[in-house]
């Protein structure tokens, strides 16, 4: 087994493993603050903890943060939107799981 | 260079109102967006049409656009001729709604990299705007499948002596966990790269994909792959070896099976707390008839055989 000389990074499953807290989240998705509490006021993101400083984020959460973010930029939406939109796509996928899994019998 | 038509992109005639191009690029993205639509060439359909609208929403640019006239055909060599933007003015960043792009070379020659703000970011440019904490890395499904330790290359943008950013290749040992999934983000920490690098100080974001793999495909934590058996094995079932990823196994193919008809095998799928399956599709292979001995015995069948294989199409 080849050896290299260099040290070898370690990775972890950011939707398994990790919380994030808000400004993790915020460099993570390069926005600001406000733009996450929007997110979080709107029901996309649901945080742990009690006030701002305490949230934690499940690592699910950037990419939906992302994607929503996306949304909003690229098509024009609100924030409303672009959560409409996200739940939408979400059921759409489950029912798409769902009819993968008949299609088994 | 290809000249694009920006129009037929947009699917609108040449003299289209600028409300009828937002009305079709407001369809156009809503359809194409890579978040929304599962079609396959979403992401490039969507950069194509964002590219076309920030030419034909800027009055300028459609103006500049339209006199290179009408006779181009999509995909035709082109040049632009030499001043042929003379007296327009491209001006003011882009706001409002529209996607950043990877411009095309057409655009580029046409408005130009040089010009700050026409709504088109290139690629560098785009990795440029941020402490970018973002990469995306393509592993091959055996990496995530028994996990470990591989190397990759990496693009990360690096601040150089003239406070630039540019974008620098860096070759990282990466310890990948077993059982990744498409989509789902790395986290290294320790990232350990030069100075001056942008991503330094922060934690580096991997979005991980798979490499296009010659026999899986990889859906969530399920993989699938496509199983050719021979018309004997599906006519009167057999037990075939099949390769997993884990290495070939015993598969018994019940006696009438159809082609498409998809066989599971639990848990062979990416492992997990909740492994995923492997999913064969069994297509039938029809063995060749390239000797007078196989030509013979086709037309045997054809004989003893009463089928009509479009019997169901009432022909």
């Amino acid at each position: 087994m080849p050896r290299h000389k260099s040290f070898v990074l370690s990775a972890e499953i950011l939707e398994i493993d990790l919380e994030l807290s808000l400004a993790q989240l915020c460099e993570a998705c390069d926005v600001e603050g406000d733009d996450i509490v929007l997110l979080v006021e709107a029901g996309v993101l649901e945080p742990s903890g009690d006030s701002r400083g305490h949230w934690r984020f499940a690592g699910a959460s950037l990419q939906r943060a992302r994607r929503a973010l996306r949304l909003q930029q690229d098509l024009g939406l609100n924030v409303a939107g672009a959560a409409l939109a996200l739940d939408l796509i979400d059921e759409m996928n489950r029912l798409r799981e769902e009819l993968r899994r008949r299609g088994d019998g | 260079m290809k000249y694009q038509d920006y129009y037929a992109t947009m699917g609108v005639q040449r003299n289209a109102t600028a409300q009828e191009i937002r009305r079709a690029y407001q369809k156009l993205a809503r359809k194409y967006h890579p978040d929304v639509s599962k079609e396959a060439d979403a992401e490039a359909r969507f950069k194509a049409v964002g590219e076309a609208y920030a030419v034909l929403k800027d009055p300028e640019k459609r103006a500049a656009y339209d006199q290179l006239g009408a006779n181009w055909k999509a995909g035709q060599d082109f040049q632009a001729p030499p001043g042929w933007n003379a007296g327009f003015e491209f001006r003011g960043a882009d706001t409002g709604e529209g996607m950043q792009f990877d411009a095309s070379d057409f655009f580029d020659s046409l408005f130009g990299r040089g010009f700050g703000g026409t709504g088109a970011r290139s690629a560098g440019s785009r990795a440029a705007h941020a402490r970018d904490h973002h990469a995306r890395i393509l592993i091959d499904i055996e990496d995530a499948w028994q996990g470990g330790v591989h190397r990759y290359t990496l693009q990360l943008p690096e601040v150089d002596p003239d406070g630039r950013l540019q974008m620098k290749q860096h070759v990282v040992d990466v310890r990948i966990p077993k059982g990744v999934k498409q989509g789902q983000h790395l986290r290294l920490s320790g990232l350990g790269a030069p100075e001056g690098t942008a991503a330094s100080g922060g934690d580096l974001y991997l979005e991980v994909g798979f490499k296009p793999h010659p026999l899986y495909r990889a859906e969530g934590h399920d993989l699938y792959m496509e199983l050719p058996v021979a018309p004997w094995e599906a006519a009167l079932g057999a037990s075939i070896k099949v390769p997993t990823p884990a290495g070939a196994v015993e598969l018994k193919v019940p006696a009438g099976s159809a082609a498409g008809s998809r066989m599971r095998l639990k848990g062979r799928g990416l492992p997990g707390p909740e492994p995923g399956d492997l999913y064969a599709i069994l297509r039938i292979a029809v063995p060749p008839a390239n000797s007078a001995k196989a030509r013979e015995f086709y037309a045997r069948m054809k004989e003893e055989f009463d089928f009509n294989p479009r019997s169901h199409m009432g022909v």
